[in-house]
């Protein structure tokens, strides 16, 4: 069986080796930090196998994460200036490849594709040949190995090292954002073992006025996009809004129909997702990746709709809902 | 109610523009221990939350490929590609992107498309090359614009396609938090269904400023242009 935390491993591996170019960039003048950064995600993609079994303590790790945030906090990083073709070259490479340099590219969507919808059914010896519930996972990381296998030999590129340099180099551009969505999951969960759910739930209770109907939704719809908003997730704002008004409220005194209210109210959330920093991988990690001057473009873009749709959702729950 | 303070340090970070990583562990810092946790659960609070979530850093294995096809031209050579679409403009172009984005969601593809995989090596220099076949070389305000715009249209299309597909996480999450804490049976198909509306109007709403985004282009490139001529003939 093909199991996820082989690619995690990759990935882990793959972190050390860019670090240990990093620290060797003399072009970089902050390469020590830049490259004890990566090393240390590197090492903790690989340590957090044993995390995840419980076989390993994870306050070491928690430590370490601490130690990564303070490094890029603080403007311990930076990045080198990259080993790559010019313009001209390009140009000219396109001209000789032409559409060939798309097979790479697509194979990897196209092995995602297979693996998630075919390789998934398949089992060997009784085991299945992906591991379960983390196929879509292993369609990636398995379509990246088989794409860059693919480049090497269309490209005739014989040196590992190209491909490391080219992804370092991605990496280092994307900097401090690329750890920030892992940053975001761990926020979460304090908050949820400390209970600021239970307070918000509260706090909300106490401030919807009795017996209407349509502020009730208002203030659910409204109250996921907000609290999205600041969680950066709307499975963090869900359980919350819910408790307080989703379930006692538009169910429970209503009689809304259960799927629609809670179907929509996700929806809103996701509203709420498109317009956060804290949602910094569908946000912030594209606008670095895309190189943008502007690191809230994304969002700017994505604005007008999500209040747009904030109001669709609101009024298809007051709708259909009841 | 101590521990919303949490909150507060998450909303005055970010509107102080402090580095969102330091914000971040500050904020988890104090709720941990405001919520009662020993600083030793705090650590192993933060070191569980890194491993649980690597699924979200994963992509990082297609930045090698992506790269090494980038030093031979890619970005180039799908400029060339939709160069030779005449009727497909920038917002046309990103209008199909959402679609297909939405539509490889809702059928449960939601690792098929993305920013990294697609955005950046496939959609943005097509969608920028739509834009110079017609106005030449783009300047860096509408370049950052035309990619603004293909980094929302994967994000829309994601979040409003994937919920009407059953096995996403989103209504796994909703299934299971209801069914446990409400002890009722909801299925996972009544609540894809709910998603459909929504994603209808994710796609009209979002389609249709993508479509405008070609008439300000227009109108933005063409008075630039108008402006850059009579400069050059004022100084003549």
């Amino acid at each position: 069986m093909i199991k996820a935390e082989w690619f995690y491993w990759l990935v882990g591996l793959s972190f050390l080796v860019m670090a240990a170019q990093m620290v060797t960039d003399r072009s970089n003048p902050k390469r020590l930090g830049t490259g004890t950064f990566w090393g240390l995600i590197g090492a903790g993609f690989i340590y957090s196998s044993w995390v995840v079994t419980k076989q390993a303590p994870a306050e070491p790790l928690g430590a370490a994460v601490l130690v990564m945030a303070c490094l890029a906090g603080f403007g311990f990083t930076g990045r080198g200036t990259p080993r790559t073709t010019t313009s001209e070259q390009r140009t000219a490479s396109a001209a000789k490849l032409g559409n060939r340099l798309f097979v790479p590219a697509l194979t990897i969507p196209a092995v995602a594709m297979v693996c998630a919808i075919g390789v998934k059914h398949l089992s060997f010896g009784g085991e299945p040949v992906l591991q379960e519930g983390s196929e879509t996972i292993l369609g990636l990381g398995i379509g990246a190995v088989v794409a860059l296998v693919v480049a090497m030999v269309m490209l005739r590129e014989k040196r590992i090292s190209v491909p490391v340099q080219s992804g370092r180099s991605m990496l280092e551009a994307m900097g401090w954002a690329m750890l920030l969505p892992q940053m975001l999951a761990t926020l979460g969960a304090i908050f949820q073992v400390s209970g600021v759910g239970d307070q918000v739930g509260k706090l909300t209770a106490s401030v919807l006025p009795e017996g209407s109907l349509y502020i009730a939704i208002v203030v659910y719809c409204v109250g996921m996009f907000a609290f999205t908003v600041i969680m950066g997730n709307g499975f963090a704002a869900f359980p919350v809004m819910t408790a307080a008004v989703g379930w006692p409220v538009l169910i429970g005194h209503f009689n809304g129909n259960p799927a629609a209210v809670l179907a929509i109210g996700m929806l809103a959330g996701f509203c709420g997702t498109l317009v956060t920093p804290m949602a910094a991988n569908f946000n912030i990690v594209p606008a670095a990746l895309l190189e943008l001057k502007d690191q809230y473009g994304p969002i700017k873009a994505q604005l007008p709709t999500a209040g747009i749709l904030l109001g669709c959702n609101i009024l298809i729950m007051a709708l259909f809902a009841f | 109610m101590i521990v919303l303070l949490g909150v507060l340090v998450v909303v005055i970070g970010f509107a102080t523009k402090r580095n969102p990583l330091l914000v971040v562990g500050v904020a988890g810092i104090a709720t941990g221990l405001l919520g009662g946790l020993s600083p030793g659960k705090v650590l192993a609070a933060f070191g569980d939350g890194f491993a649980g979530s690597r699924a979200v850093t994963i992509f990082a294995i297609t930045l090698p490929v992506i790269g090494l096809l980038e030093r031979y031209g890619l970005q180039e050579q799908a400029r060339n590609l939709i160069a030779r679409f005449a009727g497909l403009t920038t917002g046309r172009f990103l209008a199909l992107y959402l679609g297909l984005r939405q539509i490889g969601a809702a059928v449960g593809l939601t690792n098929v498309f993305g920013p990294a995989q697609t955005v950046r090596p496939l959609a943005v220099p097509m969608a920028e090359g739509a834009a110079e076949r017609k106005y030449g070389e783009l300047p860096d305000r509408t370049r950052e614009k035309v990619r603004s715009f293909a980094a929302s249209a994967d994000n829309v299309g994601l979040f409003f396609g994937e919920d009407v597909f059953l096995a996403v996480g989103s209504i796994l999450l909703i299934t299971g938090f209801v069914n446990t804490t409400y002890g009722t049976h909801l299925e996972p198909l009544q609540l894809a269904l709910w998603a459909i509306p929504t994603a209808v109007c994710a796609f009209l709403v979002h389609g249709w400023r993508l479509l405008r985004l070609d008439r300000h282009m227009e109108r933005e490139l063409l008075t630039a242009r108008v402006h850059d001529t009579a400069v050059v003939e004022a100084t003549k």
